[in-house]
């Protein structure tokens, strides 16, 4: 049975159709990203699994159990960290958290499990602050605690890396990781590629509400041929002989793809020759900003 | 039933941490009004013979201070969490649409009540009020509570913006307590507002809460059971409804 599953699932909002018809399967114990460009239809597929909107049509399914007719079931089986950075200003960090919990029909049983979320998170001092006094960071930890709250077996983070120092960010991961190593599958929408490419074991695109891409992060990185040789060149001009392999320029660095690291002598030979100095070199792996920029630009 | 336990707490609790606001406020509110209309019309107005119009007075200002905190708490909790975006948090638990009603209901009713005795303790201080039917007294702060609390549901629900939750506030509940006859009897009215105030269900749920006490009112309690009882069931329904189809809630 897989963790989630989801099946032709449109969804529109009066005539703007956010969702066209999205198919994806994920086994649980996977680390999965969902990826896509701003209002591509992330969030609205994740409200869609956590009840928070309705389909217009298809199926969606927690652990086997759909989320519109079984939804009681559905939701005890899923943890879901908002976007946005809400929270509740009556109550402390603790108070919050075991209320979360008591929703899902836990109680004191459930404690340990509490105090160990709040201890990951590195929210132990902050415990019996009210929430409202709480920094931006401090709140994120606490949102993203209380979607642990139950202790789900599939947790989907909706950009839970948005606006957070490093600090936070390794010990987030850290802890997800650990909960992903557990059996804990892990949904995650992220702007940082880089984390995508470094957690995930397998990525969707998506773009104006349908899948362009799934599949493994390796496979997705070896669809990108070659590597990128970033250039800074004096003076400021690149030769015509290599404009084929332009790729982008900011600033006086220039970006150009190679399919093979050995066309590196080619270009610096042909810039010696035009009379233009290399001031700086990188050569650079393709990484999922590549696949990314390829495929939402096609 | 933990998951309603726990956020009926939670709603008990929320209301509260901020008592002088939500309790010690709203009773200082009706001790004002009480002193200021027993001293003017004490000495001339008796609405029911034997009856001060201090007494007379007192338990129209419990029922109506219950009723608007009742419509306060559950308003007030579901209008903060949809603006706060909180409310995310309680759509994402198991919780069945009969179990926010209950949770939401009976905290209303609590803080009603909790309010309306306060009112009561301070008040017997001026006066010992009889009581001749306690059970009416019960059932009508029960179903008042209830029927205020589910009010409080809807509006919370409708509304989007706090000002809209004030409009709500400011240009039907006022005016209904108001003119329900908290503040005399409506047989001082001329017919025509008679007439007005059968169709306004404060009336009742205020002369019925009367009713218990001195055993006199302006109509038939049996009237005004039935016509509460059925405004509760009927707004009970809508509410339910309401949440079941995810109305403003669930996209």
């Amino acid at each position: 049975m897989p963790a989630i599953r989801i099946e032709q699932v449109h969804k529109s909002f009066g005539a703007f159709e956010a969702l066209k018809g999205i198919d994806l399967t994920i086994a649980q114990g996977e680390f999965f990203a969902l990826l896509g460009p701003n209002g591509a239809g992330k969030s609205t597929l994740i409200n869609l699994l956590a009840g928070l909107l309705r389909p217009t049509s298809g199926r969606l399914a927690v652990m086997g159990h759909d989320v519109v007719s079984d939804y009681r079931n559905a939701r005890r089986l899923l943890g879901v960290v908002p976007q946005e950075l809400v929270f509740d200003p009556f109550f402390s960090v603790r108070e919050m958290l075991r209320f979360q919990a008591g929703y899902f029909g836990l109680g004191q049983e459930n404690d340990a499990w509490i105090d160990e979320v709040i201890e990951n998170l590195g929210l132990t001092d902050k415990a019996h602050t009210n929430m409202r006094r709480l920094s931006g960071g401090m709140k994120r930890r606490a949102l993203i605690a209380q979607a642990l709250a139950h202790k789900p077996p599939v947790l989907v983070l909706d950009e839970p890396t948005a606006g957070v120092d490093v600090e936070l960010r390794q010990m987030l991961w850290a802890f997800i990781k650990r909960l992903n190593r557990e059996g804990h599958t892990i949904i995650l929408t992220t702007h940082y590629l880089e984390e995508a490419e470094t957690l995930c074991s397998r990525v969707a695109m998506l773009k104006q509400g349908e899948v362009v891409a799934l599949d493994s992060t390796e496979n997705l990185l070896n669809r990108v041929p070659g590597k990128k040789l970033q250039l800074k060149l004096v003076p400021t001009q690149l030769p015509p002989s290599l404009a084929p392999l332009f790729r982008s320029q900011e600033g006086d660095v220039y970006t150009l793809a190679l399919d093979e690291a050995a066309q590196v002598e080619f270009v610096l030979a042909e810039l010696r020759g035009a009379g233009v100095r290399v001031e700086d070199m990188q050569l650079i792996e393709a990484d999922l900003e590549d696949v990314f920029m390829g495929i939402v630009r096609s | 039933m933990r998951g309603v336990w726990t956020l009926f707490k939670k709603e008990i609790l929320r209301f509260w941490k901020v008592s002088f606001q939500t309790v010690a406020a709203p009773v200082i509110t009706a001790l004002l009004y009480l002193l200021i209309f027993s001293h003017v019309l004490e000495a001339h107005v008796q609405v029911y013979p034997g009856v001060s119009y201090t007494a007379f007075l007192i338990p129209g200002l419990m029922m109506m201070s219950l009723l608007q905190n009742s419509f306060a708490n559950s308003s007030s909790s579901l209008i903060q969490a949809k603006v706060m975006g909180n409310i995310v948090f309680l759509l994402l638990t198991p919780l069945a649409y009969w179990e926010l009603f209950l949770a939401f209901i009976v905290a209303a009713i609590i803080r009603g009540l909790v309010v309306g005795l306060s009112v009561w303790l301070v008040a017997l201080f001026y006066v010992t009020l009889p009581i001749a039917h306690p059970l009416l007294i019960i059932a009508f702060a029960l179903l008042g509570g209830g029927l205020l609390g589910a009010l409080g549901i809807i509006a919370g629900i409708w509304a989007e913006k706090f000002d809209q939750m004030a409009a709500f506030q400011n240009f039907i509940i006022m005016p209904l307590t108001f003119l329900s006859g908290v503040f005399y009897s409506i047989h001082s009215l001329p017919s025509f507002w008679q007439k007005v105030s059968h169709l306004n269900p404060f009336f009742y749920m205020i002369d019925g809460f009367r009713y218990g006490f001195f055993g006199a009112g302006d109509i038939d309690p049996a009237i005004s059971l039935t016509v509460v009882t059925l405004s509760f069931l009927l707004l009970s329904a809508i509410t339910l409804q309401l949440l079941k189809s995810g109305y403003k809630l669930r996209g």
